[in-house]
């Protein structure tokens, strides 16, 4: 009898950020079958959240621009979104995956108009601004969003609210009975490519992120900066909507610490270079950016990048990580308290707005995995002991966007063969023994 | 010099981070420190030292053995554990300081009238003869370690607290026959001298 695997020759990838979008696209381009599952209601990932790109300061939107013209001419890729994974069970070669779909309630008709959203009450939280800002219960994610269709919320199912919305779309699009679905699917292989999630920054206790409202993250940094943000593009502090101008840049918030997460996520040297850029975009040589980090990790040729902005007068560069932040109540400014290494003086700096340079951790913390997947230390995901299943780009390590989309292109590879591998019996090991 | 002093100094010649790995309490944490520092930083004496924890591990890398040893800064560590708490690198540092301190005290390399010294051996001279600490001949020993006069004037300022803890049975003036012993005083001293044979036998 012939060891035969399965015959399946499909592939799925889960997660469509950027690394998702690639390891699909690659494989699809291949000629393989490809799903791409996406949780959220768009592809896109964490990048469409960012304002520009390290090192060239280049914006998101161009590059996804470009994934999404080859995904829309692709025939071999299938797109589903608000879909998660639930299960998987089987062997490389031979997987049986569970999805739940959540629905949308806005179907293939809507052309994006808005018009279900000027009539919508009820306002949520924004995901896509870091919930800085309320959007309507009904939105489109964001510009980028793909697909461009709208969504409702479900909070407002069976409320007034969804009836108006039903009654506002002219082409039908708003179906309030849709439910969610459960679909079963073969695969042959696997890529995790879910992503990363920005390091809990409350729990940093000594900085006082959940006390103070001008320390924030990162992450909410890039939308302040974005035009599309919340502010639109100015870089106004929480506490009281004044222009921040004396920024702190604190490094390593909750990465290389063994109370915090381990490793050195990698990116948020070149992320915190990057925004003294945008404080020096928006006010010139009168901006001030202060970074406070125990040592700059920007990796090979990015170190160009490090020597630019150590010559730009408006940054200072201090050798200490942040022992602890006080508030200064008149000003609702922030005083950072610590000794720096570099001559061991003891400093007590005011500044206006505290960015964290917060870590990243996978995203997949925290959620159902096949039992055989193998992880690191901090949770990133290798792949599964059977070799069917590979992580890639943020899920499998801190990368930024080049080595990420590096990463999903080398986990495609790797699962164009083992559905290869799979159609041919005669190339699996031991397979052509009978 | 001391003959402990003069035997470390010819063994470990100028590898005085080794010497401290090998002869310190947690001693061997030290190469771990990676001088981010928040230590320093978090010290609530930090500014009262004239070498904060970070700054004596860096100290310690260099080889400043004389200037180490002789710090008053680890003396001044009140345990507060702010340090221990942040340090990214999980060093035992409040552990370090003691260890640190204590090793200058073997090599009576410790400053001169340090006072956190000072109070340390009565303590432990207090204690080791019953086994049990007498407060009052403690109190006693602090109020005279200064000469007979100031210790007269040292416990008349103290006397409404003294009669205070009298009072609430927290200070017993029978103290002074003797006092409170524990069971097997021969046992406590025997395990003392075992222990102290224990770390003379230590490496280094
Ligand atoms: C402050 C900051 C600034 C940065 N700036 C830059 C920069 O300027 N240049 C640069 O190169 N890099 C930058 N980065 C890094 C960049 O964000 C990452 O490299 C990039 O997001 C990695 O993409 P990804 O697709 O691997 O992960 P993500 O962008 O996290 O995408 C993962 C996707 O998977 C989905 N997903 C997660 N779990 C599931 C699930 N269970 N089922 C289905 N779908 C799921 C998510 O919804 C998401 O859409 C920055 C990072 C930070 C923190
Ligand atoms: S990249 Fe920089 S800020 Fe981020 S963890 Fe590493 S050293 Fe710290
Ligand atoms: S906090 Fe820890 S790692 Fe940082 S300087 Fe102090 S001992 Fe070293």
């Amino acid at each position: 009898m012939t060891a035969t695997i399965a015959t399946n020759q499909t592939l799925l990838v889960v997660g469509g950020g950027i690394s998702g979008m690639t390891a699909a696209l690659e494989a699809a381009e291949c000629g393989k079958q490809v799903i791409l599952a996406e949780r959220n209601a768009t592809l896109g990932g964490r990048t469409a959240l960012l304002y520009r790109y390290f090192p060239k300061m280049c914006h998101p939107t161009c590059g996804l621009e470009i994934n999404l013209r080859r995904l829309k001419a692709n025939r071999n890729l299938r797109v589903l979104t608000q879909a998660e994974v639930t299960a998987i069970s089987g062997t490389r070669g031979n997987y049986t995956v569970t999805l739940k779909i959540s629905p949308r309630y806005v179907n293939n008709n809507c052309t994006a108009c808005g018009e279900c959203a000027k009539v919508v009450e009820t306002e949520i939280p924004d995901p896509y601004q870091y919930n800085l800002s309320q959007t309507h219960a009904a939105y489109l994610p964001h510009a980028m969003a793909y697909p461009q269709r709208y969504v409702l919320d479900p909070c407002i199912i069976g409320t007034p609210d969804a009836d108006k919305a039903k009654a506002a779309c002219k082409y039908g699009a708003i179906e309030l009975d849709m439910q969610a679905e459960t679909v079963e699917l073969k695969v042959g292989a696997v890529i995790w490519a879910t992503g990363w999630k920005p390091y809990d920054a409350a729990k940093i206790q000594p900085y006082g992120y959940d006390r103070f409202d001008n320390v924030i993250t990162s992450v909410e940094f890039e939308r302040l900066a974005d035009p599309h943000g919340p502010t639109g593009g100015k870089l106004l502090r929480p506490s009281d909507g004044k222009e921040a101008r004396n920024i702190a840049f604190i490094q390593c918030a909750g990465s290389r610490d063994e109370n915090h997460l381990r490793h050195c996520s990698r990116i948020c040297c070149m992320a915190s270079l990057k925004q003294t850029q945008y404080v020096r975009e928006a006010y010139g040589e009168e901006g001030r950016s202060t970074v406070y980090y125990i040592d700059i990790r920007s990796i090979d040729r990015l170190e160009d990048f490090y020597r630019k902005v150590q010559q730009d007068p408006t940054v200072k560069f201090i050798k200490s990580k942040v022992a602890n932040i006080k508030l200064h109540e008149e000003s609702s400014d922030l005083i950072l308290h610590g000794v720096d290494t570099e001559g061991y003086h003891r400093y007590a700096e005011q500044h206006d707005l505290v960015v964290l340079a917060v870590g990243m951790e996978p995203e997949s913390n925290g959620i159902q995995l096949p039992a055989d997947m193998v992880a690191d230390a901090s949770g990133f995901l290798e792949g599964s002991a059977d070799g069917g299943q590979f992580g890639a780009g943020a899920a499998s390590s801190p990368l930024d966007v080049n080595r990420a989309v590096q990463s999903a292109t080398a986990a495609a590879l790797r699962a164009i063969q083992v559905v290869h591998k799979t159609s041919r019996p005669e190339l699996v090991e031991g397979g052509a023994k009978s | 010099m001391n003959d402990l002093n003069r035997q470390a100094i010819a063994n470990y010649k100028n590898d005085f981070l080794r010497e401290v790995e090998e002869r310190v309490e947690d001693g061997d944490w030290v190469r771990m420190c990676m001088q981010c520092g928040v230590c320093a930083g978090s010290c609530p004496l930090g500014n009262a030292w004239e070498h904060t924890p970070q700054k004596l591990f860096m100290m310690i890398r260099a080889g400043k053995r004389e200037e180490v040893l002789s710090s008053d800064s680890m003396w001044m560590c009140t345990s507060c554990y702010n340090c221990i708490v942040r340090c990214p690198r999980k060093l035992p540092i409040t552990h370090i300081m003691h260890g640190l301190a204590h090793y200058a005290h073997k090599l009576n390399m410790a400053p001169k009238g340090q006072p956190t010294r000072d109070i340390a051996k009565l303590f432990w001279d207090n204690l080791v003869k019953t086994g049990r600490v007498n407060e009052l001949k403690f109190s006693l020993a602090m109020y005279f370690k200064d000469g007979f006069m100031q210790g007269i004037r040292n416990a008349l300022a103290m006397q409404a607290v003294g009669m205070g803890l009298v009072k609430a049975k927290r200070l017993n003036p029978m103290e002074i026959l003797g006092g409170h012993k524990c069971k097997d005083q021969g046992g406590i001293h025997r395990m003392i001298a075992k222990a102290r044979a224990i770390e003379a036998h230590k490496k280094g």
